[in-house]
């Protein structure tokens, strides 16, 4: 308490410190995915809603923004199709991964490290999954 | 801790006793997000097709427009207190304030929007 004043002592290291790690990126990616979710998600769900409740007119206008005179989806709809549905399975994946740290678990070193690079490889795959599927019917 | 110094308490500062609160019920959401989540993607990937009738018939079930009202109270009170702590960590100023009623202002709109839309195809779409 008596030299406050001049302290000599080390400062607490931010970001421009740490070396970057998997746990970082997953912490930070949880925030930009629920960000962008809660934001572009919000205004494209709740638009797709409002539009099919205005009848089949307003539902054509809202698909004719992401689709080809075919059919088939626009380069806007494939963006923000894939776009969304991995920050859906990425922030899912990293919140779940939360909820066991938030109890106390998982801060070994080394598990860790596993299941942070576990949620990038299984959101990565659940959206090709999906989209796969997704595709098949599209198609018909 | 107490109660802080007295000025403090006059300016407001110091802990307003809300954030266990917050802390469980965005888990609480978590979990309800989770099976709601799921249960719109596995649905949506049941569907014969996306056409307006496909999906306007779909939403006049009970069973899909209850479980999407629901989706809609769970995520959108997640990613409400989700994006206050977000604001909260990098807006120090007065600009905090605003900020967090555009906030309950976008939600607010959002859910009414969005729920208004479900009870209307629930309730018509199934008559026609
Ligand atoms: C799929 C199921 C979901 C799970 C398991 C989940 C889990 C979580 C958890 C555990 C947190 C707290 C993180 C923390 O305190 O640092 C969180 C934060 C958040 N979530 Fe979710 N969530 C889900 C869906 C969603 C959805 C659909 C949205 C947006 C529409 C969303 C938006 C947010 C936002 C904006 C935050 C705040 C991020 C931060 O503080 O860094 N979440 N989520």
């Amino acid at each position: 308490m008596a030299n406050v004043s001049k302290p000599a002592r080390p400062l607490s290291p931010h970001l421009s410190i740490w070396k970057w790690g998997p746990s970082m990126a997953v912490s930070i990616i949880h925030r930009a995915t629920g960000s962008g979710l809660a934001t572009v998600g919000t205004i494209l769900f709740v638009w797709w809603l409002v539009a099919a409740a205005g009848g089949p007119g307003t539902y054509a206008d809202f698909t004719g923004m992401f689709t080809l005179e075919s059919g088939a989806l626009n380069i806007v709809g494939w963006v923000l199709g894939i776009g969304l549905t991995f920050c859906v399975f990425q922030h899912m994946m990293s919140g779940l991964r939360h909820l066991f740290l938030d109890m106390g678990a998982n801060f070994e070193l080394k598990s860790n490290k596993t299941t942070a690079y576990l949620t990038f490889i299984l959101s990565v795959v659940l959206t090709l999954g999906f989209w796969l599927l997704m595709l098949e019917k599209w198609n018909g | 801790m107490g109660d802080g110094t007295s000025i403090g308490r006059v300016r407001g500062l110091g802990s307003a006793h809300e954030g266990a609160h917050h802390w469980w019920h965005q888990r609480l959401t978590a979990g309800s997000n989770l099976l709601l989540v799921l249960w719109l993607m596995v649905s949506l990937l049941l569907l014969p097709n996306y056409s307006y009738e496909t999906i306007a018939t779909w939403m006049a079930s009970p069973w899909v427009a209850v479980p999407l009202i629901l989706f809609v109270v769970s995520v959108f009170y997640h990613f409400r207190m989700g994006l206050q702590v977000v604001i909260e960590d990098y807006q120090h100023d007065e600009s905090r304030i605003v900020l967090i009623v555009l906030l309950n202002f976008f939600t607010i709109a959002a859910s009414a929007l969005a729920i208004f839309s479900i009870l209307k195809i629930a309730f018509t779409a199934g008559a026609a």
